[in-house]
């Protein structure tokens, strides 16, 4: 198994530096650094010293690719690409454009954000399944019929009204817990019982849905037809049999998201201000801060991969049947 | 003068597309087959109409034009000889719904109201006809301006209400009679026979569905109109516009995020996930590795830069766009394909995997020693036989790209500001929840309106799933 991770890792090392050249090319070659200046410095009538001055303060006066002026290696490390573009592989951020440090904004950031979307993820889980599972055991009623008609039209309402209707229905209506902010420790709770139950409630029609369809698929097996000759009850042919084979899938998608927990939830997190990683880069885009974008689109990346891996093995682990090749 | 922006071209080719689609599916049995069975089923009848209801809106909403500005004071019309060369017209653009619900567009109040107000929202300073000034809600405009005396509303409300539903009933008893007819005619029965078999549900097509939804959707529409011509329905927004016109302006948004962005992908994807899997080897590795670097970033994050680096593009270059409308256009045009960027890979990855195994399949393998070019098989047998896999994905990506509207606007990294969509609304809209008594409408409205176009989108989906999906329906 171990060459198997070390050839997945491996191959993760071009696709980054896919990742890499296409944020390259987004940030720096489809507009310049010229440009960006003078989006940030806000007025078209700058001058080009302010404009130069923006440049050099920030590292971007740099040559994109290539600089003739240096010597030796020098030509290829003093430039903007190695200085702003690879050294993300060494997981070093640099400094956002208004000077704060980014590696370490990250790690302060994604605790708050793993808070949130940890329970979220581990409470919707818990709901979705138990309500699956109830579904199938009264599958072609009328349970099964209104449940599947309930979980489209929660599908169909906008994430937005869940956040929206949740702050106002708890928060402001009942007077249950604060509308939004956030405290360090235990103290924290209280501010992310809100967020974790919209973000459970928002979850529960798709989820419950796609773990339907996965209990569907197993209970139409000819082992469970086996174990019902057999004279099994329902109720055990559910628990002990289907249950265990649609966990796979259903385990597999989890750990396909594990990582990217730590990015948090963008629009969540920003509606009830919590200081997490996705506020962070919903501000970053609003302030149209670059560097804070560039290191979360290679951060997100590096975990998505991370991700991907992580399921193969998992599979493995889960269903013998599974061989890594 | 019609304008044609750059959405409504994409609009009018992807209408051409499906036209003939429709026309090429009609002969091939395993398309028509599960189009017949949609058809057949309830759920997605009903569906069906609600969703026609919104493209109709859609459609008139995506002819533009440039107004004619009527000459001022010019009493050389009477007489008919006006002269056309003298015609100008204004840089404003406008589509055939705004002509339609110009009363709507134009009758703006000062700030917010709420639904079928009279009075504004806000205290202002008003005179009273002695000369004193009080604060009060000062009357609107225009919403229930006709009434003398604003305690007589309920009443007006419920009459209005009662002759748009008359009105309702009637345009539908016509559509219903005039569907009765054709049926008539088709199966050769007199129209007692086919009213009886359509009310008592035995018609194939679940007729009886399909005149219930008209009926609710005609009655809803007719009442909303002849209560829109007096009152603000839906109340008016801060700067007193009136949220149902905005409503229905936002149909198109929607529809096209939903429907155009699928367009733009679908070349890409179908041909790269084809050859990925019909030639494998290095193209399919080259293939694979392009679209999971693309899939390896952050959805979000990737429409949030190639945004940005737009609107710097837009800054820097502002007189490239002739109006704010075009320039709007253009944006949205630009969202969608980012969002196509961003969601192919899915798809890719099915055909290749469907193309994969199709490669293998006899008649294939016939066709290939028999000496037939690759992109004649490509083209005749791959291609048929992963179709509906693109079909089922298109229904499928409807729903959550019209979700993904609003989300991406609240984070503004969606479309313009100035254009009209649900996710502007309830972005401007949520800064208001603070205020107390609480400005619910736009919100609802825009909620409401999106909710049902994917609802319906969703249902719709279902069902087209299903009946392209055997292996699927044979278990439910």
């Amino acid at each position: 198994v171990s060459a198997y991770i070390v050839r997945r890792l491996l191959y993760a090392i071009p696709i980054l530096i896919g990742v890499n050249l296409i944020t390259f090319t987004l940030f720096f070659v489809v507009n310049s650094p010229d440009d960006m200046a003078r989006m940030q410095l806000g007025d078209k009538r700058v001058t080009q010293e302010a404009v130069d001055a923006w440049k050099a303060e920030h590292g971007y006066d740099l040559p994109l690719l290539y600089n003739r002026d240096a010597d030796g290696l020098a030509k290829l490390t003093e430039t903007i690409f190695f200085q702003k573009s690879l050294k993300l592989f060494a997981f070093d951020f640099g400094s956002s454009d208004s000077g704060r440090d980014i590696g370490y904004d990250i790690s302060q950031r994604m605790w708050p954000s793993l808070a949130i979307a940890l329970p979220v993820l581990m409470v919707g889980l818990a709901i979705n399944v138990t309500y699956a599972l109830m579904i199938i055991f009264f599958r072609a009623t009328y349970i099964d019929w209104g449940s599947v008609v309930l979980l489209v039209a929660m599908m169909s309402i906008s994430g937005l009204f869940y956040i929206i209707g949740g702050q106002f229905l708890i928060g402001k209506l009942f007077h249950l817990v604060p509308i939004s902010g956030y405290d360090t420790g235990l103290d924290a709770a209280k501010f992310l019982i809100l967020p974790v139950i919209v973000g459970v409630v928002g979850g529960i029609g798709s989820g419950t849905r796609l773990y339907r369809t996965f209990f569907l698929e197993e209970v139409n097996r000819d082992y469970v037809r086996t174990a019902r000759a057999k004279g099994l009850r329902e109720r055990s042919v559910l628990f002990r049999h289907v249950f265990k084979n649609a966990l796979i899938p259903i385990l597999t998608g989890v750990v396909a998201v594990l990582p990217l927990l730590f990015m948090g939830a963008l629009i969540t997190e920003s509606f009830f201000g919590v200081p997490g990683l996705g506020s962070y880069t919903i501000d970053a885009i609003n302030r149209q801060d670059f560097s804070i974008v560039r290191a979360m689109v290679f951060l997100g990346s590096v975990l998505y991969i991370l991700g991907l891996i992580m399921t193969d093995i998992s599979y493995t682990l889960v269903d013998p049947r599974v061989r890594l090749s | 003068v019609p304008v044609v922006l750059w959405t409504d071209a994409l609009i009018f080719l992807l209408i051409a597309f499906a036209l003939g689609f429709a026309a090429y599916a009609a002969r091939h049995e395993h398309l028509r087959g599960p189009w017949r069975s949609v058809a057949r089923s309830r759920v997605g009848a009903a569906a069906l109409v609600v969703i026609a209801f919104y493209v109709a809106i859609g459609l008139l909403d995506s002819l533009h034009f440039h107004p004619r500005i009527e000459p001022v004071a010019d009493s050389s019309r009477a007489d008919g000889t006006e002269t056309q060369a003298g015609a100008r017209y204004s840089t404003q653009v406008l589509s055939v719904l705004d002509l339609w619900l110009t009363g709507l567009r134009e009758r703006q109040e000062k700030t917010f109201s709420a639904p079928f107000a009279t009075h504004l929202f806000a205290k202002e300073a008003v005179e009273q006809p002695d000369g004193s000034v009080v604060r009060a809600y000062p009357r609107l405009t225009h919403g229930g301006a006709h009434l003398k005396d604003p305690a007589a509303r309920n009443g007006d409300v419920l009459l209005r209400g009662l002759l748009g539903l008359v009105k309702g009933l009637m345009a539908w008893t016509a559509l219903a009679a005039g569907l009765i007819w054709l049926l008539a005619r088709r199966r050769g029965e007199d129209l007692g026979d086919t009213a009886r078999a359509i009310r008592q549900g035995r018609t194939d097509v679940p007729w009886r569905v399909v005149l219930l939804t008209l009926l609710l959707m005609l009655a809803l529409s007719f009442i909303a109109a002849e209560l829109a011509s007096k009152y603000h329905i839906l109340g008016t927004d801060k700067v007193g516009e009136d949220v149902f016109y905005q409503s229905l302006k936002s149909i198109r948004t929607g529809l096209v995020i939903g429907t155009l962005t699928t367009l733009v992908m679908l070349p890409a994807a179908i041909i790269l996930g084809i050859m990925a899997g019909y030639f494998r080897g290095l193209t399919d590795d080259v293939i694979q590795y392009l679209y999971t670097t693309l899939s390896s970033i952050p959805g979000v994050l990737l429409i949030a830069a190639a945004i940005l680096m737009l609107q710097v593009y837009m800054t820097n270059n502002a007189e490239q766009f002739e109006s704010l409308v075009q320039r709007a256009d253009l944006r949205l045009l630009f969202l969608c394909i980012i969002l196509g960027v961003t969601s192919w890979t899915g798809l890719c990855r099915l055909l290749r995997g469907e193309s994969l195994k199709l490669r293998e399949a006899d008649y294939v393998q016939a066709a290939a020693s028999l000496g037939v070019g690759h992109s004649t098989i490509i083209a005749r047998h791959i291609l048929p036989n992963v179709l509906h896999i693109v079909m089922i994905t298109v229904v499928l990506d409807f729903s959550g790209l019209v979700l993904a509207e609003a989300v991406l606007s609240y984070v503004n990294i969606g479309v313009d500001p100035t254009m009209n969509s649900w996710g502007n609304m309830i972005n401007s809209a949520r800064l208001e929840l603070a205020r107390d008594p609480i400005v619910w409408w736009s919100l609802a409205a825009a909620f409401g309106f999106m909710f049902t176009l994917v609802l319906a989108a969703n249902l719709f989906a279902d069902v087209v799933r299903d009946a392209f999906d055997p292996r699927l329906a044979s278990i439910q």
